[in-house]
């Protein structure tokens, strides 16, 4: 955490010199003032949450397109935050991971802390054929292991994609479930065997 | 479908009724059976209801009880200092102006040295005018199921006075030019648990959560989207919801925290918003699933 908000900064400072645009960094500074004056903590929804972390202030400031450099050295560091279950095993159950995919529940201010979060993943994705009712903010994940074959390497990519979405994308829409204490290994697992189990619905 | 429909329209009618005979009671939850939540593989035929719905409802729209107890309460001399807002409160148009000044939102205003959409400009009237205090407004700033507070009845009976009428937030203005821009980024401002800004959902054309059209908020088409029908009569809950209710909801939405009611935030992001659809014509207080 401390190594990458350093990284973060030591990026930041050169990068925002090197930007054109001085009037929308001052639209941007008062931005986050009043940001900081103008909320007010809610249930599970503290303040902290308004503070940026590095990767989200890398892609601020550069409206999600950050350098070719900040983008490679960024993406490994979160690609090392990535925890593997310590079996190995990378693929759960994906009836389990069918219920995870469906809850868009959690982290709001009025969802009860105690609750399990959901993986909110058809809010964005197509995935079993079933569910009509996706989003379409991500691509379609109908179909995954049938396209890239259930192999130890597609599973680590999912796994890892699902715990960060940053390690792969810096600045991707997707939020980093694992990463975040949103999902847990066994539920990344049960995803994981949602979109590469062959009896998953999402490859018949 | 269209029975009840008419149904749930009627009880409204009557505890509008009945609320404007003892004004001091809350407008109570109307039946909202019509409204109940449809099976998963009925969805695009309950959208095209829906929208049938509220093309039939446009005439007699259950926002027009919330407006006429607005107009009472916008005329009534009431608070500490038994003042009406009438005969006091300028929204940019002229002392008690309302026609036209909902469109004109948010702006600037001298007095309050502050810009101002509608919502937090009729509760800085009700405060320096009439006396109430701002905390005492603030504590429940938007309805529930059994309680309606005066301020969405007095927006959406200002909103009413704007219906059919182009967008036009003066951002010639410097004051409301630099709060536009700051809105926008405060739109673009991604944090929290799930890193998402307003754009990661309202950015690009022709997304969708779940069945959900999300309106690009950087294009004046998709930007009076996310202002048509605010404040709206929503079916869910059957509640009177105000454009500041709605920010609130997407911050919730975003896992942010909340913002502030009637705060420079929720205002500057009004300001982005409401000023991207200027020139698009507004069709007045609507309703809402």
């Amino acid at each position: 955490m401390t190594k990458k908000m350093i990284l973060a900064v030591a990026m930041a400072a050169p990068l925002m010199i090197a930007l054109p645009a001085a009037a929308d960094g001052d639209h941007r500074a008062k931005a986050i003032a009043v940001i900081k004056k103008d909320f007010q903590p809610r249930g599970q929804a503290g303040l902290d949450r308004l503070a940026e972390d590095g990767v989200q202030a890398i892609c601020n400031r550069t409206g999600n397109k950050p350098p070719d450099y900040i983008e490679k050295a960024m993406t490994a560091d979160q690609l090392a935050t990535v925890k593997y279950p310590a079996d190995g095993k990378l693929l759960g159950d994906w009836k389990e991971g069918e219920k995870i995919a469906q809850s868009g529940r959690g982290f709001t201010w009025t969802d009860n802390p105690g609750l399990p979060v959901g993986g909110n993943c058809y809010n964005c994705h197509k995935i079993a054929p079933k569910e009509t009712s996706f989003g379409t903010i991500g691509p379609s994940l109908y179909q995954f292991g049938k396209l890239r074959g259930n192999t130890a390497e597609t599973q680590k990519y999912a796994y890892s994609k699902i715990w960060n979405a940053k390690a792969f994308n810096l600045c991707s829409e997707m939020p980093r479930f694992g990463h975040a204490g949103a999902l847990n290994e066994k539920q990344v697992k049960d995803l994981v065997a949602l979109l590469l189990d062959p009896e998953s619905p999402v490859n018949k | 479908m269209k029975q009840n429909i008419i149904g749930a329209l009627c009880a409204l009618a009557v505890m509008g009724g009945a609320s404007a005979q003892s004004p001091k009671k809350p407008v109570a939850k109307p039946s909202t059976k019509a409204a109940a939540a449809p099976a998963a593989e009925e969805k695009d035929a309950a959208t095209l209801e829906f929208e049938k719905f509220r093309a039939e409802m446009e005439e007699s729209n259950p926002a027009e009880l919330f407006e006429m107890k607005g107009q009472e309460q916008w005329k009534a001399k009431r608070g500490p200092k038994n003042v009406s807002l009438a005969e006091s409160c300028d929204l940019g148009q002229g002392v008690g102006k309302v026609e036209g000044a909902y469109v004109k939102m948010p702006r600037y205003f001298a007095d309050a040295d502050a810009v101002m959409d509608a919502e937090r400009r009729i509760v800085w009237c009700m405060v320096e005018k009439q006396g109430f205090k701002f905390d005492d407004i603030a504590k429940q700033p938007f309805a529930n199921e059994t309680f309606t507070p005066d301020i969405t009845n007095l927006v959406t009976y200002v909103a009413t006075h704007s219906r059919n009428m182009k967008i036009a937030v003066p951002l010639d203005d410097p004051k409301v030019r630099d709060a536009y821009e700051v809105g926008k980024e405060i739109a673009a401002y991604r944090a929290g648990p799930y890193d998402f800004s307003c754009n990661t959902c309202h950015g690009t054309d022709g997304k969708r959560i779940r069945m959900q059209n999300l309106p690009n908020l950087s294009t004046p088409a998709g930007a009076i989207k996310g202002v048509q029908g605010w404040p709206g009569y929503r079916m869910t809950g059957g509640v009177m919801l105000t454009h500041q209710w709605r920010m609130g909801d997407c911050f919730r939405q975003q896992r942010f925290p909340q913002p502030k009611y009637a705060s420079d935030a929720v205002a500057y992001l009004l300001t982005y918003m409401i000023g991207t659809a200027n020139g698009q014509v507004y069709k007045g207080p609507g309703i809402k699933r």
